[in-house]
């Protein structure tokens, strides 16, 4: 199957002759893919966010700029930019300064492994959802470095508070991630959608590929319960990762004020936004590779393909994006100490029990 | 020591006006030094509910101790009203608990006329009582609404926010006023009731029903918010008692102290209601929850009487409201102390007349200011964020604290 990647190093060949200076090109454009999307999702995503919670609750929303308000992120990216970008005079100006850029840094990396199409994909790696788990551990680092930075105790009390949540709830994420790897028996996420393909009886929500399975797939019924408690886990566990409601105690505004990203300003502060945005697709991308067929339509061999590919991926990373926004508007905020609670006695042991189902089974079918 | 550290060590300020200053201490825990840390909530933070500065000394974040700063609003009002005449006294009234100013005027006007023996026309009480009760469930939306803001939900605020709308709209109609009315005079008022009120009044109290439902399902019933405000900041009536708390702070721990019942004034004897007080059910007797879920039982009985009076009023009464006006306003020498019940608890006016047009002296006795006193004893040992959940259900106006 010719790739993404091959047209576009055929197109630059053609421009550039085939030398590493087209390689060098082709690979700069190629990375610049999933940047420029994140930019135009970052932009329809800000309109959603004001549009839904305006439509939750009872109120029209921006409707000032542009058609019905249409134009209205790109408004508030012209104010960031032109804001003063302060730096508070006892900041440590280093670490501060550096902060911003590894947190988008480290949400823009993820992208690289995510399975957009069957013909798009940044980097195939054979451990792919490995990558992915430990590159967004970058991004606790840099809230760190953005809470001590900043030399303010707010930003510093939410620091801490969302390093020990995203260490936290990375355990039961990466143990609902396991229930589906050990199943599918890779850790590639290209290979992992191939797999479910053929409708959405073949998900892994529903019970993982029947034509791959033992016993003509008509045994996969009691893996079903199990993936939905991994599900569940792996999108509540999401959730916390990404600082959302009822999780964001990080940047709880009634305590908090802004908690780590307090002090920051302009772009800067932007840049926080766009990479917590950025965040909310990719683990709802994440979560549509391993449990909702990736960019496979759901009927089928209907409305297949390449092209379409990209329209699935993105219709269903989206939807994860809205559900994350409609919790957002209708849940109070859980207390520091309840999140913990719910991670370690709740989440971690189901999602134990989830593994070892799962193993089990996974065993019994398709081995 | 390094430089950076030496910046960063707490130098805490020991003002001599500073009536309470908690020194930081450092604690010995295994081998591990710690030191306890002081927060400066506020005037800026968003849920100080105002110009409140709230010292704040934690251990991680334990909060070891709180020091309320008020006096950031502090305009004098006491001192003004001895410069003013009893009527120029009300817009200032207004001023003080600007979220439910109806009431306040009712206290001070209801002060005022037992001074000087004024006898106020039935219809002009009962448009007395209805506003104020309208007010109550206004001031009582934007206590919950903002409540909710403090645990984190943002949307039942703006569905609280809807529907206050709606009485400010009557009152619009009625007095021109939206926020600070200035409404209630010594004796009537300044408008007779817009014609239209009653209707949409009626139509109000159904559409409110429903909100309070949807509130409850939102958020009081939520059972997210219920572990944020079940079993913190639990108030021992006693101690309630002692600090003179009144109001839902008082009735949440279970002590059925109510004026409009125990030392009835206007015509509150003639509603049936009841006082509504906290329960142990969802959480124990005088914690936060219990202080909102008193707010939502009071929501609910306000508009009991709000009914009532659409039932009783009399529609045929032409009389003029401002007719028992006294032409001269002047009290007779004395004293009186007169409290009537505010969204927020018992507010009392003690004025001083030495028989003129202005009062020699007068002294607000503010709930907010008795119930806020009560933070420091309520919120030891629990988290920051149970700290603004307390603090939330206390429900201060600093206009009113600070006066």
């Amino acid at each position: 199957m010719t790739t993404v990647f091959d047209t576009l190093h055929e197109f630059l060949v053609s421009l550039l002759g085939s030398g590493t200076l087209s390689l060098i090109a082709t690979t700069l454009v190629y990375a610049a893919i999933p940047l420029l999307f994140i930019i135009l999702y970052g932009l329809v995503a800000i309109l959603g966010e004001m549009k839904i919670s305006a439509w939750l609750q009872d109120r029209l929303g921006p409707m000032r700029t542009g058609p019905v308000g249409l134009l209205q992120p790109i408004a508030d990216i012209m104010k960031l930019m032109q804001k003063e970008d302060t730096t508070p005079r006892a900041a440590d100006k280093w670490l501060y300064r550096l902060a911003p850029w590894m947190v988008f840094a480290g949400s823009y990396a993820v992208f690289a492994a995510l399975p957009f199409s069957a013909i798009y994909i940044g980097a195939r790696l054979n451990t792919g959802i490995f990558y992915i788990i430990s590159i967004g551990s970058l991004v606790v680092v840099s809230i760190l470095l953005a809470g001590w930075g900043s030399n303010n105790k707010y930003s510093m009390i939410g620091a801490m508070r969302s390093v020990a949540q995203i260490i936290s709830y990375e355990v039961p994420v990466a143990l609902a991630i396991l229930t589906v790897v050990v199943v599918a028996g890779s850790m590639d996420l290209q290979s992992i959608t191939n797999m479910q393909s053929g409708g959405i009886e073949n998900w892994f929500l529903f019970g993982g590929p029947k034509h791959l399975a033992g016993f003509g797939g008509t045994m996969n019924v009691i893996l079903i319960p199990v993936m939905f408690v991994a599900f569940a886990i792996y999108f509540v566990g999401s959730l916390a990762e990404t600082n959302r409601v009822p999780f964001d105690v990080p940047e709880a505004e009634s305590e908090l004020v802004g908690g780590y990203h307090t002090e920051y300003s302009g772009m800067k502060f932007a840049l926080f936004f766009l990479a917590e945005y950025a965040s909310m697709f990719s683990v709802g991308a994440v979560a549509t590779v391993l449990f909702l067929g990736g960019w496979q339509s759901p009927l089928g061999d209907t409305l297949n393909g390449p092209a379409m590919g990209f329209v699935w991926f993105i219709l269903k990373g989206l939807s994860f994006v809205f559900v994350q926004i409609w919790i957002r508007w209708t849940l109070p905020r859980l207390r520091v100490d309840q999140v913990m609670y719910v991670c370690w006695k709740v989440l971690i042991p189901f999602g134990l029990a989830a593994v070892a189902a799962a193993s089990v089974i996974a065993v019994a079918l398709y081995s | 020591m390094p430089e950076i550290l030496e910046r960063r060590t707490i130098k805490h300020s020991t003002l001599a006006t500073t009536t309470h200053v908690h020194a930081p201490e450092e604690v010995e825990r295994g081998r591990l030094r710690t030191e306890e840390m002081v927060l400066n909530m506020g005037p800026q933070h968003p849920s100080t509910h105002g110009v409140l500065r709230l010292e704040v000394v934690l251990d991680g974040e334990i909060v070891v101790d709180v020091i309320p700063h008020i006096g950031y609003l502090h305009r004098c009002f006491e001192k003004h009203a001895e410069a003013l005449t009893y009527p120029q006294i009300i817009p200032y009234v207004d001023r003080m608990d600007y979220i439910s100013a109806m009431s306040g005027e009712h206290g001070y006007v209801t002060a005022v006329e037992r001074m000087m023996n004024v006898e106020v026309p039935e219809k002009v009480e009962y448009i007395r009582v209805l506003f104020a009760e309208l007010q109550r469930i206004a001031s009582h939306l934007i206590a919950i609404g903002t409540y909710g803001l403090d645990a984190g939900a943002f949307t039942p605020f703006l569905y609280c926010l809807r529907d206050r709308e709606s009485i400010l709209e009557m009152f619009e109609k009625t007095c021109g006023a939206r926020f600070l009315y200035n409404y209630m005079w010594v004796g009537g008022l300044s408008h007779d009731l817009h014609p239209d009120v009653l209707g949409m009044c009626r139509a109000f109290v159904k559409v409110n029903r429903e909100t309070h439902t949807e509130v409850n399902n939102l958020l009081t019933f939520n059972h997210i918010f219920v572990e944020r405000t079940a079993n913190i900041g639990i108030l021992d009536p006693l101690v309630a008692v002692n600090c003179g708390a009144s109001g839902p702070m008082l009735r949440g721990c279970g002590v059925k102290w109510d004026i409009r019942k125990n030392d009835p004034y206007s015509i509150y004897d003639r509603f049936d209601f009841d006082v509504a007080v906290g329960s142990n059910d969802l959480g124990t007797l005088g914690d936060a929850f219990n202080r909102h879920w008193v707010r939502m039982l009071e929501w609910e009985q306000s508009l009991n009487i709000i009914e009532q009076i659409l039932e009783q009023y009399p529609r045929n009464d032409m009389t003029d409201v401002q007719s028992a006006i006294p032409r001269r306003l002047k009290a007779p020498a004395g004293e009186i102390y007169s409290r009537t019940e505010t969204p927020r608890g018992e507010l009392g006016y003690y004025i001083v007349s030495r028989g003129d047009v202005k009062p020699w002296r007068v002294k607000v006795r503010s709930p907010a200011f008795s119930n806020l006193s009560i933070l420091p004893l309520i919120s030891r040992g629990y988290l920051i964020a149970d700290l603004v959940v307390i603090l939330g259900s206390i429900d201060i106006v600093l206009g009113e604290v600070d006066r």
